[in-house]
């Protein structure tokens, strides 16, 4: 267990938002148990938990989503309801989500003028956006569409949307989790300097670095209760996630030492259109994944990863057939059951609807991607019993936690889900294993038993390549980094020698040779 | 004040069970109250719809054989609307496959075309033709859809008027009986183009058997093969469906393939089995019909067969009430599309859960 010191963390005298003992139910689930908090004026206060820990269900209570079953919200003192999102920005509330919710064919004026009182002028609020937008050096400009923006700048434009209310409390859900690392740097500083301010933040995230750089306390939550409250910046990033996870975790252990093989997949000069109007066109991409390697691709989301797997898998063809090959073989034409059948495993970014049919229960999953092999199928008939022993094997082997004998997908939580749908994919010992988003939205310990898995697959001579967003995932298990950013990818650099400024700088579009632009905000 | 709809946390098999038998049940109530303001009293007209047709032989009878083609096309229609097609054109497929059945029979009338081979191929080679005849005019929205993106609900009900019409010129023109007095009808098809009878003096005519046997297959392809399950993975996650490899528009074409192919093996038998000759309009609305029967059998076959009794059941009452309560035929259709809109409801309801609040505002 990590150290707690709540005598050292201590709450605050007289706190500007609190909850006190609050209980929040759905039906038999208690999603948050007995919570108490305090948020000070001038403090970064971090809440920490895995997925599933209730820290939405908190949040929400705060900003008048959900009302608590038990307990009271204390406003500056005194015991407040609050009925709606509305109540809560009267107050001075103010909440930035994960999810945009932005129309992209407005504008940056016309999406803020759409949340604010009816009583602002519309003509009034380019001026004060670009105050606004002076005064925390957020660059944004009030003519620009939206869908010209980076994710950077669409999230400014919700942070910019808040501070027009001059809220007294922002509450921040998991806003890093589109940001490149210079972009997260420039959050930062927007977010010390409304802590000058004397605002108080909510911080929510599961990034365990980011929080010891910004925040000055930390809650932590698991299973709805708080288990600790701790001052994030003496604890190390370790035991912050032991406290998280409630078990230590186990360090992913690099695969031992092992010679390359051969290369498996050799992508050369690949060019593909653009699969639709907002999508990304694929530029000369080359790269080339030996046996035994995890090459990792990196970049912000949206610049041409979906396509890439796409092209990778089959979903997509190829428009030349030879610029893609597995085990020397070119498949840029075939589709993606032939090159399952030629032992290459793929594992798509989402869970529901993609990787998995969610209506489907886990043993018809399983025919999903084994139809072609496995003995699954004969005469056009299904095995059903085949389908569910298979679909056994890979519950044990990857202690996916579900209800029942064989539930439908869309009952099992994220984590485990992403498990059976690796788990599937590397149960059929592929030679090859393309995963796009392995542990996106899963919590720690499923993601370390991902990351531990997709070694163990590397270190038997398989080819990975990862596409992802979290850079502490590509460097804790790639060999090699390469970065896409619109559609064209990076030359692939060595993990052990790369710097995290010299990724970022790529993922933002710069090329090589560029100095990083001050501190980065992680080690 | 306003409505709001949670989703239920878990689906209850016992609620999806009852929610068509719950939405039978207020379609009843419902139609009960528009007889009552008709002047009629809803307890008879209860009684003759739904009671009296199960209580006679005959009754029965043109029951089963009423529920056949409701429930040949709509067991096919389930292939369709599991892919997440929307064939509404069942209809024209069912005048499609009729006509063109039925031509076989004209053609072979008076011992034409039986040399040596004798006339025992007529009556299956007509089948064949039917289903034939219905599948390839399911090709014209299928493929519409699959290569240009047209929807295909539009193009397959505009399709029903155009057989509807063309079969209406037919037997007006090239394939009126020349010796019926200039009436638009055919000539009455020979016993050799006619399935048999099952039992003298009864209605209950070969064709009706198939209605099981198709109802049977089709739940063991849903529930056992790899086809079966390629149709429900298409509609259920398209995504997903072409993640496993597989080619959504070749289900597609197959789906509307086997709908149509079903609902013109429906015309013919209708048109061989109980018509005899092929006349302007041979459906009362057996394809719009069976629908309604495909949702409030939940699309599975199984349920298809038992609702398309049910369904038959309003058809053979309705006749009934007409004659002994004076009411107009219409009344079923709008029972019809009354009893619909409860299943579509009910299927809302079995999965989410209705709250009403009073005065809240946001």
């Amino acid at each position: 267990m990590g150290q707690t010191d709540t005598a050292l963390a201590g709450e605050p005298a007289s706190p500007l938002l609190a909850v006190r003992a609050i209980t929040k139910r759905f039906g038999s689930f208690t999603a948050n148990d007995g919570v108490t908090l305090g948020l000070a004026q001038g403090e970064v206060h971090a809440l920490l938990g895995e997925n599933g820990a209730g820290k939405s269900t908190l949040v929400k209570m705060l900003y008048g989503l959900l009302a608590p079953t038990e307990g009271e919200i204390l406003w500056q003192g005194a015991p407040i309801t609050l009925a709606n999102p509305n109540a809560a920005r009267a107050l001075g509330i103010g909440m930035v989500f994960q999810h945009f919710s932005l129309f992209d064919n407005l504008t940056v004026a016309e999406n803020i003028a759409l949340v604010m009182p009816q009583t602002v002028r519309l003509q009034d609020v380019p001026g004060r956006i670009e105050e606004i937008s002076r005064a925390y050096g957020m660059g944004l400009e009030p003519g620009r569409p939206v869908w010209s923006l980076s994710a950077g700048e669409r999230q400014r434009i919700e942070i910019a949307r808040c501070l027009l209310q001059d809220p007294k409390v922002l509450i921040l859900d998991e806003p890093t989790s589109v940001l490149t690392p210079q972009e997260a740097e420039k959050l930062f500083e927007t977010l010390d300097r409304l802590k000058e301010e004397g605002r108080a933040l909510l911080y929510i995230s599961h990034h365990l670095e980011e929080v010891k750089r910004l925040c000055d306390r930390a809650t932590i939550l698991r299973l709805g209760k708080v288990v600790g409250t701790c001052d994030p910046r003496v604890e190390t990033a370790r035991s912050l996630a032991a406290l998280m996870v409630g078990t230590q975790i186990a360090e992913v252990r690099a695969a031992g030492a092992h010679a390359l093989g051969k290369e498996r997949l050799v992508v050369s000069d690949l060019d593909a259109p653009s699969p639709s109007l907002h999508g990304v066109a694929l530029k000369h991409v080359s790269l080339a994944v030996k046996g035994g390697e995890v090459f990792g691709v990196a970049g912000v989301a949206g610049n041409g990863q979906s396509e890439l797997f796409a092209n990778l898998s089959g979903e997509s063809l190829a428009p030349r057939p030879e610029s893609i090959l597995i085990d020397g073989a070119p498949v840029g034409g075939l589709g993606i059951s032939e090159r399952r059948a030629r032992n290459a495993g793929f594992v798509p970014e989402e869970r529901n609807g993609h990787a998995a049919a969610p209506d489907f229960t886990l043993s018809e999953n399983i025919v999903l991607t084994g139809h072609g092999s496995n003995g699954l199928t004969q005469m056009g008939f299904i095995n059903g019993a085949a389908a569910k022993a298979q679909s056994q094997k890979v519950i044990t082997a990857f202690d996916v936690r579900k209800s029942g004998a064989d539930p439908l997908a869309r009952t099992l939580s994220g984590g485990n889900l992403q498990k059976f749908v690796v788990g599937r994919e590397i149960l059929r010992e592929p030679a090859l294993l393309v995963i796009n988003q392995p542990t996106w939205g899963v919590d720690a310990l499923a993601a370390a038993t991902i990351r531990q898995a997709l070694l163990d697959l590397c270190a038997r001579g398989v080819a990975v390549l990862i596409i992802s967003q979290d850079l502490d995932e590509l460097f804790e298990i790639s060999d090699r980094i390469a970065v896409i950013h619109t559609g064209q990818l990076s030359a692939a650099l060595p993990a052990r020698s790369v710097t995290r400024e010299e990724i970022g700088l790529l993922m933002a579009g710069m090329s090589g040779g560029a100095h990083p632009s001050g501190d980065g905000h992680a080690p | 004040m306003r409505l709001d709809l949670y989703a239920r946390p878990s689906r209850s098999r016992l609620r999806e069970i009852l929610a068509p038998v719950g939405a039978m049940i207020v379609a009843i109530l419902i139609g009960g109250i528009v007889v009552a303001l008709m002047g009629r009293s809803p307890l008879e007209a209860f009684d003759v719809y739904f009671i009296e047709p199960l209580s006679q032989s005959y009754s029965l009878q043109a029951i089963a054989v009423k529920a056949t083609p409701l429930i040949l096309i709509g067991v096919g229609l389930a292939f369709c609307y599991r892919a997440n097609y929307w064939n509404i054109g069942a209809e024209g497929q069912f005048i499609a496959g009729g006509a063109l059945g039925g031509w076989l029979g004209l053609l072979t009338h008076d011992g034409a075309y039986q040399g040596a081979l004798g006339s025992w191929w007529i009556l299956p080679a007509m089948m064949i033709l039917g289903a034939l005849g219905g599948l390839l005019y399911a090709m014209i929205p299928a493929l519409l859809r699959v290569w240009l993106n047209v929807s295909e609900i539009l193009t397959s009900l505009m399709l029903v008027y155009v057989a509807q019409l063309g079969l209406d010129w037919l037997v007006r023109g090239p394939w009126k009986d020349p010796t019926g007095h200039n009436l638009p009808v055919s000539v009455n098809f020979d016993p050799e183009a006619t399935l048999p009878i099952l039992f003298d003096g009864g209605s209950l005519h070969l064709g009706v058997l198939l209605a099981p046997i198709v109802a049977v297959i089709a739940a063991v392809v849903f529930a056992k093969t790899l086809f079966g399950y390629q149709v429900r993975l298409v509609g259920s996650a398209p995504k997903a469906a072409r993640f496993g490899g597989f080619n959504d528009r070749a289900v597609a074409v197959a789906a509307f393939a086997i709908s149509g192919g079903l609902a013109g093996l429906a015309g013919v038998v209708e048109v061989s089995g109980k018509i005899g000759q092929l006349l302007p309009s041979i459906s009362p609305g057996y394809g719009f019909s069976a629908i309604i029967v495909a949702f409030l059998g939940r699309l599975s076959p199984i349920g298809i067969f038992i609702a398309g009794l049910v369904l038959a059941l309003t058809f053979v009452g309705g006749e009934d009430a007409q004659i002994a309560m004076h009411l107009p035929g219409d009344l079923t259709l709008a029972f019809q599309g009354v009893l619909l809109i409860c299943v579509l409801a009910a299927d809302v309801l079995a999965r989410y859960s209705l709250r009403l609040t009073l005065g809240a505002k946001g």
